[in-house]
């Protein structure tokens, strides 16, 4: 009779949706009962096979095409914006000059550093770092989805010393990126992920080279989409961590 | 950033709009094309969706679900529709509040079933499926929509997501049942 409270649990257990320590206790619980065992994995399977099967329909070629054309602006580039094009350059350029008199050597890919910095920081010392949390990358990467306007993969960690806790959404100059926080020696390091022509500076490879910050951090950009890993752990570390998404990307 | 420089408020609206909802376009249209089991009007359907959708842009809240948004107000088009108000009429309305199901048998019909790889019999069933259980089975399967996503989706409480949930995956074995014993005794024929 114990197993009928598991039994009406399996559902939203399959369905990750059963809250940690309750997950936690089911596992347990599994261990000892082959029925709820059995029951798990046959739902699971058919999850998996309505998966499958329900992905079924694509839109035809020139349905897209035609949504592209009403729903997706194209750069108009006619010669009186040409002209404004110019003219807005040279007024960006008096201004950029008049800018970086005035700001001294602060520019715009220090800003970003800082800002990321800072984002790592707020990040470990609020109450909820993360706003999914989760070992797995597959439950994980799902979340972000219809949250962030791109997709990125994550790297399989097995075998490393790295431990995915779980991400968030996060926000660098108004524009939405994903937040992942992983674990290696009891210190904690933040990926951040961000469409490079969303943010507000544009920052080369050998770009943080020439930096003295308070964490280690690495940045590259890849498909678009620009990448940063920032923490208080070695560099080694910081760099093992980049490397395996760079292998993910 | 030139690019924004002299654009009107209108086409920076657009370019939001675009970086948020063009992802989500092949899955909006399958989804839409399971609702309506036809293919043109599964087009028109997402088209609506999406007018409907840019007209409105300036309420959503830039943060909050995007995804989930975007799938309500598809449902919604298609439950005004004339095909959506036709299969809303023919789906008998049921309490959401059925208990939990209980457990599954193992090696079942359906198990089975779907180990023989027949994805489209499994399609078919889940096509005859009740309008309100082939949308929350694919929200939450196809989708990988979490219970609050489908709530906010479906615009109701989380338990009635659980309930219904619970009632559309025993239906579809229930549609699974019978065919596996029809193949499997022409196959002993």
């Amino acid at each position: 009779m114990v197993c009928e409270s598991w039994k009406t649990k399996l559902d939203p257990y399959v369905d990750g949706e059963l809250p940690e320590q309750e997950t936690a206790a089911f596992h347990m619980h599994m261990r000892n009962c082959p029925s709820c065992a059995a029951d798990a994995l046959a739902r699971v399977q058919i999850k998996r096979a309505i998966q499958v099967a329900g992905k079924r329909f694509t839109p035809s070629a020139e349905f897209r095409n035609r949504m592209q054309q009403n729903f997706v602006r194209k750069p108009q580039r006619s010669f009186g914006m040409g002209w404004m094009l110019a003219a807005a350059a040279a007024v960006f350029l008096i201004v950029g000059i008049l800018t970086f008199g005035y700001l001294g050597n602060r520019s715009a890919g220090d800003q970003v550093l800082s800002e990321i910095a800072d984002l790592h920081v707020a990040t470990l010392a609020s109450s909820s770092p993360v706003d999914v949390i989760s070992t797995d990358r597959h439950t994980v990467k799902p979340w972000f989805q219809g949250k962030i306007p791109f997709a990125f993969n994550l790297p399989e960690l097995q075998g490393s010393d790295f431990t995915l806790l779980g991400g968030r959404l996060t926000y660098l100059d108004q524009a939405p990126g994903a937040q992942l926080i992983y674990d290696v020696r009891k210190h904690h390091i933040s990926v951040f992920v961000f469409q490079e022509r969303g943010l507000p500076a544009k920052l080369d490879e050998n770009f943080l080279s020439s930096k003295k910050l308070p964490f280690s951090m690495e940045t590259w950009a890849e498909g678009g989409l620009r990448y940063f890993v920032v923490g208080d752990a070695s560099a080694a570390d910081i760099d093992q961590l980049a490397k395996l998404f760079k292998a993910a990307a | 950033m030139f690019y924004y420089v002299g654009v009107s408020e209108a086409d920076r609206q657009l370019d939001s709009f675009e970086e948020l909802a063009m992802p989500l376009f092949d899955q909006l249209y399958n989804f839409a094309h399971w609702l309506t089991q036809n293919r043109e009007e599964a087009e028109d359907l997402v088209q609506e969706t999406y007018a409907k959708a840019l007209k409105g842009f300036s309420s959503f809240k830039i943060g909050t679900n995007f995804r989930a948004w975007m799938y309500r107000i598809l449902r919604n088009t298609f439950l005004t529709s004339r095909t959506g108000l036709k299969m809303t009429m023919t789906v008998p309305l049921e309490a959401d509040e059925d208990g939990p199901e209980l457990a599954i048998e193992r090696d079942t019909p359906e198990t089975l079933f779907f180990e023989q790889g027949n994805r489209d019999r499994l399609q078919n069933a889940i096509d005859e499926l009740p309008l309100h259980s082939r949308e929350i089975l694919l929200l939450c399967e196809v989708e990988e929509m979490s219970y609050q996503e489908i709530s906010e989706t479906l615009s109701v409480p989380i338990g009635t997501v659980m309930s219904r949930l619970s009632r559309a995956r025993r239906a579809l074995r229930e549609r699974l049942r019978p065919k596996f014993h029809k193949e499997a005794g022409t196959a002993a024929l």
